[in-house]
Parts: structure tokens; C-alpha cells; sequence
């Protein structure tokens, strides 16, 4: 059997966290816990046999020793040194999958709380009750059960009714892998109340040359007439594993704009769903990824259109260097009563190496008759005749090709609304074009 | 300037240039005419230095540097510009953003500090105006969406930027109605100069109306076979090719 000695940690760490729950263990929380973890049992951590895995291999998962959350002393000098440490913003960051109060900013109002889960389930327990591991499929996905059954830490981000928040959120996650390979499992939990507006940032980061297996569940509620954005960006080291579901339930009236940008990272697999439950909904979904060398990069989206008059909007792109992969799988549901949807979707990708590939999957299930979908892929070379074209007034092929590669990523980076997100964005994207 | 001397190319195995020969002097405008598949636009990108094309023989000398040598960006640094006849649409990339990186890299290739953005912009204020081209036009991805006029404008506006010392112009009339081709015309007068040459290959006597050549050379199966001053290309318009081909053709067969 597969994934044998990794399943036997898993286990471990599970019956490590029930020893220690002094007197919690009748929680209704260990109980949804103890019923996620038989689920992970059941489903196990997927393979290559199952279709939504057919590209993506976890298998060195398995050769790998983790400590569970360990200690780190990454402190407020290691940070600072690291991209996008400047942005300005309400911050909670994670290092190691344990909340750091000194690397955060929290700054709670009545209108915004950000917090830890722990302070959470204590301060807002009926938000925790109503919302939390609510939207998130825990009998589909094993790795979402683990995660279920395994975290212990996250955040609980909250924006109240009638709030425009301007100011982002900033979640940010560093893996501090200098010493140990380790294994994290957050789940958070973001709630834009009705008629409000907020930013959410997540940033995944590496220090150190380990390997960080960090499986992560982020459950968005959008509620009526409410406006998220959502962008997560990452920058992890090449032995890293990044499992992360981003589950969103959008209500009627809402937008939900989310960019997904992976600079770096060993192994990727972003899972981001959306469940349209209420009408005249709308969203926009971009992705960019630009792996090099032997990284691999898969984003799994999924749009469940359930109810009328909805529109979703989705553009992923891609350049693949190197002996780098690329995955994408875009399904898109329009159920029987989901008339008059309008649902696009588009993934482009540039392969600058014989080398590089990518799959990407288009599907798209419709059982409404009234509706506009489109989809389309492509996957190409840059064109020879602009290159030779740019050589031809001066500029070098290296610098023609860069040009037209960073021009290519600006379409997805020119749709976040943070300025200063933007332009470190588009120095790291210069820079790694290079 | 330039020295062609039995200059010989091919792409796969056709062979399409079979020994040209062309000298031009500073100052000069020469145009290259010919009937369609002659070799003309060969010629052109064969100088500008396009990979497709195979040099198999004969060498062609820039102001004493042996071109065939250099990659053409360096072709580009040295002062050779080509005016494409279909200019490449690229997304994304502005002609501003475009025209800052190729000069700033030219200016590297001499060994000069690149412009900053204020000099880089009151330079392309000042180009804009002297070929009439609109400002917005610039602020745009590269001639994406362009009609055939713009794009043609566009890459005159180039010319006026880069300031090469020969300027190719590739069938620069092809497309253009009346009023395009006397702006595009009007654009390169503008840059006529005693040092700098222009070869301008055109199917059509049309253009040369506005760009009056010093020589006229008429290309036939990758040969000049005849070679005269303006009106040559006015006997062309009146009598076609046909009889250049036969005189041609009859010459070929008695070599044989």
C-alpha cells in the first residue's frame, strides 16, 4: 500500500492531539474531528488513479519524517527580509501553523475581527457554530478530512455588516524549515457580512531548504450584496508541498474577485471553490503561475451554478520553464434552474522549454438550457516572428522574450486591486522571467 | 555604406537569392522592384538578419563590418531598420514601453547611459509630431488593433526614434490607400539626410512618386537584371515586367 509511513503520522498525530485535549474530548468540535479523521481513513491520501489527481503525484510524500507544528524562533528581523513583509495592512500570520502575536497586526474593531480560532471559538461562538467546516466537503476529499481532523490553528476573519474595509488582510504563513521537514493543517474562516467590502491576502512563505507539507482549508462566506476579494499569493522553496482548498459560498447580490499567483513552490495544487447559492451573483477568477525548474503547479477550480441570473468569469495563465508542469482543471456547473447564467473561462499558457508541459482540462457540465458558457485552453510557444521583430529594433532575444512574458502575466496582476501588492508583484515576476 | 557582393540565400532547399550584387553610398535611396516570388522581401530580411533564411554564399559589408556575422539586434545597434510589411501585433507591450527598451539597448550596445523617462518622452514627443502620429496611439499595445495606416505609421515613427543610418522599407505601400501612402512618404522624406540611405522594395511604381529613388534596380529569380535611375521604375509602370522576364530569361538560356 501506498503512502503507508505517512498515514501512520497522520495517525499519530491524531491520537497525539486526543491525549491532549483535557477534558475537551465530548466537544462538539472533537467531534466533528473524530468523524473527519474515520473519513480520512476511508478516503486516504489521493493518487494518481483518482481523476481529479491524474497529473498531480504526492508520492514522495511518503519518504518524508515530519515534526507536527514545532517550534521556531523566525522572529521579527527574519520576516522583515522577506518579499512582501512591507505591505501594508491588518496582518495574522502563522509560522509553522502556530499563531505569532508579535509578527501580527491585528487591530480589531467592533466592525472587524480578525482573530485566532482558539480566541474565536471563546469570543464569537456563534459565528464558529453557524459557519465553521460548514462549506467545506469533508466525504469527497481526503486531504480536506485530514485537515478537518488534524487543525488546530487557524484564522477567523469577520467583517460586520454595512463595513467598506480598505486597509487588506493580510494572512500570512511561513514555513520556518531550516532545521525539520514539517507538516501544517489550517483552516480558516473568512465572513464578509452583508453590504460590505473586504481584501483578503494570503502569502505562503518558505524560509529555509526543508521540506513544509502544509494542507490548508480556507471556507469564504460571502454574504447578500457583499464584495470579497481574494487574492493568494505564494512563494515557497522547491521541496515544498502546498495543499490548499479555498471553499467560497457566495449568497445572492455578491462579487467575489479572487487572483491566484504561485511564483514558487516544489509541489502546488490550489483547489478553489465556488458555490453560487443565491441569484445575480457575480465573480471573476484569475489565475498566474510560473514554475521553473522541476516545479509543478496544478489549480483545480470548480464553479457550482445553482440558482439564476448568475455570472462567473475565469482567466488562468501560465509559463512553464524548464522541466516544470502545469495542471489545470476547470469545471463549471450549471444546474437544471441556473437560467440565464453567463459562465466563461479561458486558460492560456506559454511553454518557453521542450521540457515543460502542461494539461489542462476544461469541463463543463450544463443542465439549464438558457445559458451563455464559453471555454477555451491553449497552450503555445511565444510567436518567433514578435521576437524577431523586437531583435530587429535593438532588443536582445533574452530581454524580447522577457518583455512579452511579463506582458503576458500582467493581464492576471493588473486585476489586483491593491497598488503596492501589484508592484511587488511585478518585480518578482520581472525578476523570475529573467 | 553597404556592399552586397554575390550574395546567395535559401530557405530549405529553394534557393531564392542567386548571387546579388548592390553597393550604396551614403545618402542614397535605391529601390528594389521586381515581379511577386523575385527574391525583393528576401533581400530585406536577409539584411535585417531574419533566422529563416540560410546565407549560402557571398558577403554583405555595413560602414566595414562583415553583417552576416552579427544577431540582429546587433544589426539593429549598427543602424540597419527594417520597416516590416506585415508589423507583428504585440499584446501587452506598449510602442512607448517598446521603443524605451530598444533605444536604451542600443545606447547600451555603444556603451551610453540609457535616457531617463523625461528625455526618452520629449524625444518621442518630438518624433510623434514630426510624422503625425497621435500621442494615444502610442500608450497602446503595440500595434495591436491597429488599422494597416497605423501600423505602416507606426513603424516610420520607429525609424524617426531608432535613427538608423539604412533604413529597408519592405513593401511599405502594400495595403496603404492614397492618403496613408503620401503620410508614410512624407515620414520618410522627413528622415532623408546626407548619411543616411534607404533600399525601399515595392511591387508598385506608386510609391516612388513620393520616395524618387537616385537608383532603381528590378530583382528577377534572385538576380538584379537590370539597374537604372527613376525612370525605370515609370517604364516599368507603362510596360510591366513581362519584357524585363523575357530579356532575362533569353540571357539565362544563352548562358547555358
Amino acid at each position: 500500500m501506498s503512502f503507508q509511513n505517512i498515514q501512520a503520522q497522520f495517525q499519530a498525530e491524531f491520537e497525539n492531539i486526543q491525549k491532549n485535549l483535557n477534558g475537551k474530548r465530548g466537544s462538539d468540535f472533537n467531534t466533528i474531528r473524530t468523524k473527519s479523521f474515520a473519513q480520512f481513513q476511508q478516503l486516504g491520501i489521493p493518487t494518481v488513479k483518482h481523476e481529479d489527481w491524474k497529473y498531480s503525484n504526492l508520492k514522495n510524500l511518503d519518504k518524508i519524517q515530519f515534526s507536527f507544528n514545532p517550534k521556531s524562533s523566525f522572529s521579527k528581523s527574519n520576516l522583515e527580509v522577506l518579499p512582501f513583509a512591507s505591505l501594508a495592512g491588518i496582518s495574522i500570520c502563522f509560522v509553522n501553523g502556530v499563531f505569532n502575536e508579535q509578527l501580527s497586526q491585528l487591530g480589531n474593531t467592533p466592525k472587524i475581527k480578525v482573530l485566532t480560532l482558539e480566541a474565536a471559538v471563546e469570543q464569537i461562538p456563534d459565528v464558529i457554530e453557524k459557519h465553521y467546516g460548514k462549506y467545506i466537503e469533508t466525504d469527497k476529499e481526503g486531504l480536506s478530512a485530514l485537515n478537518n481532523a488534524l487543525s488546530n490553528s487557524g484564522s477567523v476573519v469577520v467583517i460586520d455588516e454595512n463595513y467598506v474595509l480598505e486597509s487588506p488582510i493580510i494572512i500570512r504563513y511561513i514555513s520556518d524549515v531550516k532545521t525539520a521537514d514539517i507538516a501544517v493543517n489550517i483552516h480558516n474562516l473568512i465572513v464578509v457580512g452583508k453590504h460590505s467590502e473586504a481584501k483578503i491576502v494570503e502569502i505562503f512563505q518558505t524560509e529555509g531548504e526543508k521540506t513544509a507539507f502544509s494542507n490548508l482549508v480556507t471556507e469564504i462566506f460571502v454574504d447578500k450584496d457583499a464584495i470579497a476579494h481574494y487574492y493568494k499569493i505564494q512563494d515557497e522553496n522547491d521541496q515544498s508541498y502546498h495543499v490548499g482548498t479555498t471553499q467560497v459560498n457566495q449568497e445572492d447580490k455578491s462579487y467575489f474577485y479572487s487572483a491566484t499567483i504561485t511564483l514558487n513552490g516544489g509541489f502546488v495544487r490550489n483547489n478553489l471553490n465556488l458555490v453560487l447559492n443565491g441569484q445575480y451573483i457575480d465573480n471573476h477568477m484569475y489565475g498566474l503561475y510560473i514554475p521553473n525548474g522541476k516545479q509543478h503547479v496544478d489549480n483545480h477550480t470548480l464553479v457550482d451554478h445553482k440558482l439564476p441570473n448568475c455570472e462567473s468569469n475565469e482567466l488562468y495563465k501560465g509559463v512553464l520553464m524548464d522541466s516544470s508542469n502545469g495542471v489545470f482543471n476547470g469545471k463549471i456547473f450549471v444546474r437544471e434552474d441556473a437560467q440565464k447564467t453567463n459562465a466563461y473561462q479561458n486558460c492560456r499558457n506559454v511553454i518557453t522549454s521542450d521540457s515543460a508541459t502542461m494539461n489542462s482540462k476544461p469541463q463543463l457540465e450544463i443542465w439549464a438550457d438558457d445559458v451563455k458558457c464559453s471555454h477555451g485552453t491553449t497552450t503555445g510557444k511565444l510567436n518567433d516572428e514578435a521576437i524577431f521583430y523586437m531583435q530587429s529594433r535593438g532588443i536582445p532575444k533574452p530581454e524580447a522574450v522577457r518583455l512579452q512574458l511579463v506582458a503576458f502575466a500582467e493581464d492576471v496582476v493588473s486585476q489586483i486591486k491593491i497598488e503596492e501588492l501589484r508592484e511587488m508583484l511585478d518585480t518578482m515576476i520581472e525578476n523570475k522571467l529573467k | 555604406m553597404l556592399k552586397i557582393s554575390n550574395l546567395q540565400a535559401r530557405v530549405e532547399s529553394k534557393e531564392i537569392l542567386r548571387g546579388i550584387n548592390l553597393e550604396i553610398k551614403p545618402g542614397e535611396i535605391h529601390a528594389i522592384m521586381g515581379p511577386n516570388g523575385s527574391g525583393k522581401s528576401t533581400l530585406a530580411s536577409v539584411l535585417a538578419g531574419r533566422e529563416d533564411y540560410e546565407v549560402t554564399a557571398g558577403t554583405v559589408e555595413f560602414n566595414g563590418k562583415d553583417l552576416l556575422d552579427l544577431a540582429p539586434e546587433e544589426r539593429a545597434a549598427e543602424g540597419i531598420f527594417l520597416a516590416f510589411q506585415y508589423p507583428v501585433e504585440i499584446p501587452g507591450v506598449t510602442t512607448i514601453n517598446f521603443l524605451k527598451t530598444a533605444i536604451n539597448q542600443i545606447r547600451k550596445y555603444h556603451e551610453k547611459e540609457p535616457l531617463d523617462a523625461a528625455q526618452f518622452l520629449k524625444l518621442m514627443k518630438e518624433k510623434a509630431k514630426s510624422v503625425k502620429i497621435d500621442d494615444q496611439l502610442l500608450r497602446r499595445s503595440l500595434n495591436e488593433g491597429f488599422s494597416g495606416g497605423e501600423k505602416k505609421r507606426n513603424e516610420i515613427f520607429q525609424m524617426a526614434m531608432l535613427e538608423p543610418s539604412l533604413g529597408i522599407l519592405d513593401e511599405t505601400d502594400s495595403g496603404l490607400d492614397i492618403d496613408a501612402l503620401k503620410i508614410v512618404a512624407e515620414g520618410v522624406n522627413q528622415l532623408r539626410s546626407a548619411e543616411r540611405s534607404f533600399i525601399v522594395v515595392t511591387h508598385y511604381q506608386r510609391l516612388l512618386d513620393y520616395i524618387v529613388p537616385d537608383f532603381v534596380h528590378v530583382l528577377y529569380k534572385g538576380r538584379i537584371v537590370k539597374s537604372g535611375t527613376k525612370e525605370l521604375a515609370l517604364e516599368l509602370e507603362e510596360k510591366g515586367y513581362d519584357w524585363i522576364k523575357s530579356e532575362a530569361d533569353a540571357l539565362e538560356a544563352s548562358m547555358v
